[in-house]
């Protein structure tokens, strides 16, 4: 089966991103974002598993007028596994949810995660209510991906099959109220990111 | 004193509610509880109000992160059980130096009928600590605006996680034995 490199894949993805706004899970998604650059527009967890997705709904509702790119790992998705219900319901327009999917718990030692073994994460989220849902496999694929996370007026979730290889880690700051008032400093200016 | 009638002496869910929109808290996620049911019924017909309903509480944490990230205020409501879903995503707002507002209906205190509600309900106040949550309790329905308020301003005003938990013998304990609904 036809497998992408993920960082190949991303800068696909991220290419002239423009002011995309990008939250990514915690492990490999960060260090992926972090290997190709640190800008004030990129929110990296480093924890609080299962909840990517979920900032991004926060982001997207709160910013319509922004474009919101989640980032994660299957791991990160499985376990914020119901957030595709509480998103679909809520139905952002301009959030999009890409799932770097290599059936790895790759922080760990390399266990198989549920998509090893049988669980289908684009199926997922169209059972819970995403229509537009896709899964990548070759180029041509994540440059159409790309094209439509720019352009598409509805919320899409993509899960892009990556080979499980370990590649070195690039490591984006950690701490969090920096990263917290770099993007807030960005989206609404120094004076409102000062205020509560 | 049906649903739609509002006292402004006896309704904490219409105080809490009005300052909600004093304090600009524009996005409400919740995971329901019957104790939380008029508020939620006020804030889901209030036009300038988004609500957002929830499959696990630790969501509308993570959600209320994204939602300052982007520069708007959000409140979580639930009931005592889901206090303990909440644990590692709270670690979420305390790193990244970020208000978190939650209102707390308490099951499994006062009066209570389900034995499976006791555990989480009587260590609530002692998980919210340990995870770094401020925990203002209420008790009477004199005290709902005025905490509110101290809370809504501890969380925004200086960036700190608060929750507000309504005790049982505010919102009334349930007893399906007895036929309360």
């Amino acid at each position: 089966m036809n497998r992408l490199n993920r960082r190949d894949a991303l800068r696909e993805i991220l290419r002239e991103r423009g002011d995309l706004i990008v939250v990514t899970g915690l492990g490999s998604p960060a260090y992926d974002l972090a290997s190709i650059g640190n800008a004030p527009l990129d929110f990296p967890l480093w924890g609080a598993m299962g909840g990517a997705a979920m900032v991004g709904l926060g982001l997207a509702l709160a910013q319509p007028q922004h474009r919101v790119l989640v980032l994660t790992g299957d791991g990160e998705m499985l376990m914020g596994i119901g957030s595709l219900a509480t998103i679909a319901a809520q139905r952002p327009r301009n959030l999009r949810i890409v799932v770097l999917d290599n059936e790895r718990f790759g922080e760990t030692g390399q266990q198989r995660t549920h998509t090893a073994m049988g669980t289908d994460l684009e199926i997922v989220a169209r059972g819970c209510g995403i229509e537009n849902t896709r899964t990548i496999r070759n180029a041509a694929e994540l440059a159409a991906l790309r094209q439509d996370i720019h352009s598409l007026d509805d919320v899409l979730c993509a899960v892009v099959k990556i080979s499980p290889e370990e590649l070195p880690r690039v490591l984006p700051p950690r701490d969090g109220a920096y990263l917290t008032h770099r993007l807030r400093e960005a989206l609404l200016g120094t004076e409102r990111a000062l205020e509560g | 004193m049906t649903m739609n009638e509002s006292n402004p002496f006896t309704d904490w869910a219409a105080q809490v509610h009005a300052l909600f929109k004093t304090n600009r808290i524009e996005l409400i996620s919740f995971v329901p509880d019957g104790g939380h049911k008029r508020l939620i019924e006020l804030c889901q017909n209030d036009s300038e109000m988004r609500t957002v309903t929830l499959t696990t509480e630790e969501e509308g944490v993570a959600f209320a992160a994204g939602a300052f990230l982007g520069g708007k205020r959000a409140a979580l409501l639930m009931q005592s059980s889901g206090v303990g879903n909440c644990i590692n995503m709270l670690s979420l707002p305390r790193v990244c130096n970020m208000p978190f507002l939650a209102l707390v209906t308490m099951r499994g205190e006062w009066g209570e009928f389900n034995p499976w509600q006791v555990p989480m309900g009587s260590s609530s106040e002692k998980v919210l600590d340990a995870c770094g949550v401020l925990v203002y309790r209420v008790e009477s329905i004199e005290q709902v605006a005025s905490t509110m308020d101290a809370a809504i301003q501890f969380a925004f005003s200086s960036r700190q996680r608060v929750a507000v938990l309504l005790g049982q013998k505010l919102i009334g304990a349930k007893n399906f034995a007895r036929g309360d609904k």
